[in-house]
């Protein structure tokens, strides 16, 4: 049985007396790449964080299809600044690995293949910290695929990247997906989304404005806000 | 002046000669120092994670309290020490007082704050910046503790020679509990205050050498970890 799909039913989070999210209700089924969308402040990575069980709504609910503990391990994330653990490559890749049980043997073959697939094999005994930002985020992505999750959230990965190291984190994205893991990622780089999204959820001020697959979202946006969103940006 | 040359003169004798009395004090200060820090560093480092870790009622007391601590006058701890372990204190019975045993209790309870309190400010700044990620890859609270102790080594080891400075540098609280008894609780410390106070000033001074190469040969050990880290984070 698939951790998916997941289902948010009208939730909120408040903090300090302002609705950062506000009563969103949507189910993310699986195979597809959903990205998030919407301006700095919009709650995209609020989103992110509750659907990962990172904070806990003050309403509603965020539902997986499976609930037992196991549906935790089903799914990973990438932040927008990679956490290095002060530890080798390898071990950081190791590490997650090693709190869900996996075996010592089992750790470092998972590793191994993983860190081959993001192309940092060769400097797996280097401590994590002296990585440029591009390998940082693909030892990230590493971290996170060795998992292999059922879903795997990002949270603007490549934000702080150049055009090459973008390209690459993208690749690894799609090669993730390919391998049958749900997408669910946010940008607010458009260019970006057309080239990865299958879905889009737009976001404005802690609210879902619309939740529509990709080509349509491009043509023809259903809410005003995202229209504006599509127009400002097409002044660039 | 010639006075202090030959004092001099006579310290570095006894210290290159290998002088018996003067390194039975060393072994012995050693001794106590170090099994003071090793106890006060495994109890002081999990607090030091626990508080950074852990949310329970009455954190922000302990913290506070610590933090006081970490001042805390060494004769004062002896005395209340002194009052716990003597004949007629509620640990009397274990005939403890005047003992090296007295003395490692002592030093441990001294810097024990210290090692806690400097290992939780630096703790809790880590788990800052790892606790979304370690979250997220399903680590349970006490794997947490155990990845902050671990990763935050080299910071931690300098903390813990912080507290090995501040045991093997203090009087006050060894010539309580331990009562300065020859061959049995005579501290390199403890020995500089008597022999000074006696017109001895070789054996004095001898030991003051001992203990301030002791302290830069520390500061240098610390200052090169520290500069292994610096390089493992750019």
């Amino acid at each position: 049985m698939s951790t998916l799909p997941l289902t948010l039913s009208d939730v909120s989070l408040q903090r300090d007396g302002n609705t950062l999210i506000d009563g969103i209700s949507l189910t993310f089924s699986a195979g597809s790449k959903s990205i998030v969308l919407g301006h700095n402040g919009a709650g995209k990575s609020l989103l992110l964080r509750l659907c990962h069980g990172l904070m806990g709504p003050d309403a509603g609910s965020v539902e997986w299809a499976e609930r037992n503990p196991e549906g935790h391990r089903r799914q990973a994330m990438v932040f927008q600044k990679p956490i290095m653990l002060r530890r080798s490559v390898r071990a950081n890749v190791t590490y997650g690995l090693k709190v869900n049980g996996v075996s010592k043997t089992r750790r470092d073959e998972i590793a191994d293949i993983n860190l081959k697939r993001v192309g940092l094999e060769d400097i797996a005994s280097r401590p994590a910290g002296v990585l440029s930002g591009g390998e940082q985020q693909r030892l990230a992505l590493a971290r996170a695929w060795a998992l292999a999750p059922d879903v795997l959230f990002l949270d603007e990965p490549t934000a702080n990247l150049d055009p090459a190291a973008t390209l690459a984190v993208e690749e690894i994205v799609e090669e993730i997906h390919g391998g049958g893991t749900k997408i669910i990622m946010t940008t607010h780089d458009l260019s970006q989304a057309r080239r990865l999204a299958d879905e889009i959820i737009f976001m404005h001020q802690g609210r879902m404005t619309e939740h529509t697959p990709a080509p349509q979202f491009f043509e023809d946006p259903q809410s005003a806000e995202a229209r504006a969103y599509l127009k400002g940006e097409l002044r660039w | 002046m010639s006075e202090i040359f030959s004092a001099f003169a006579i310290a570095f004798d006894l210290i290159i000669s290998f002088d018996r009395e003067l390194y039975s004090i060393i072994k012995r200060t050693l001794y106590v120092s170090i099994t003071a820090v090793a106890l006060a560093a495994f109890f002081g480092l999990l607090l030091g994670a626990v508080l950074a870790v852990y949310r329970f009622p009455g954190r922000r007391a302990v913290i506070v309290v610590l933090n006081a601590l970490m001042g805390l006058p060494p004769v004062v701890v002896g005395l209340v020490l002194y009052l716990f372990l003597s004949r007629e204190g509620p640990l009397g019975f274990m005939g403890l007082l005047f003992s090296p045993t007295a003395m490692v209790l002592a030093q441990f309870f001294l810097i024990l704050p210290i090692i806690a309190a400097l290992s939780h400010q630096f703790l809790r700044d880590l788990y800052l910046e790892y606790k979304e990620q370690l979250c997220s890859l399903g680590a349970q609270p006490n794997q947490v503790v155990l990845t902050l102790l671990w990763d935050g080594r080299v910071n931690l080891i300098t903390v813990v020679m912080a507290g090995f400075g501040r045991a093997i540098a203090e009087v006050g609280a060894v010539l309580i509990v331990g009562g300065n008894i020859a061959e049995l609780t005579r501290v390199m410390t403890t020995t500089i205050a008597l022999e000074t106070s006696k017109g001895n000033l070789a054996l004095a001074l001898a030991l003051g050498i001992v203990l301030v190469l002791g302290a830069i040969g520390l500061n240098a050990a610390a200052y090169t970890l520290g500069g292994v880290s610096t390089y493992r984070r750019i």
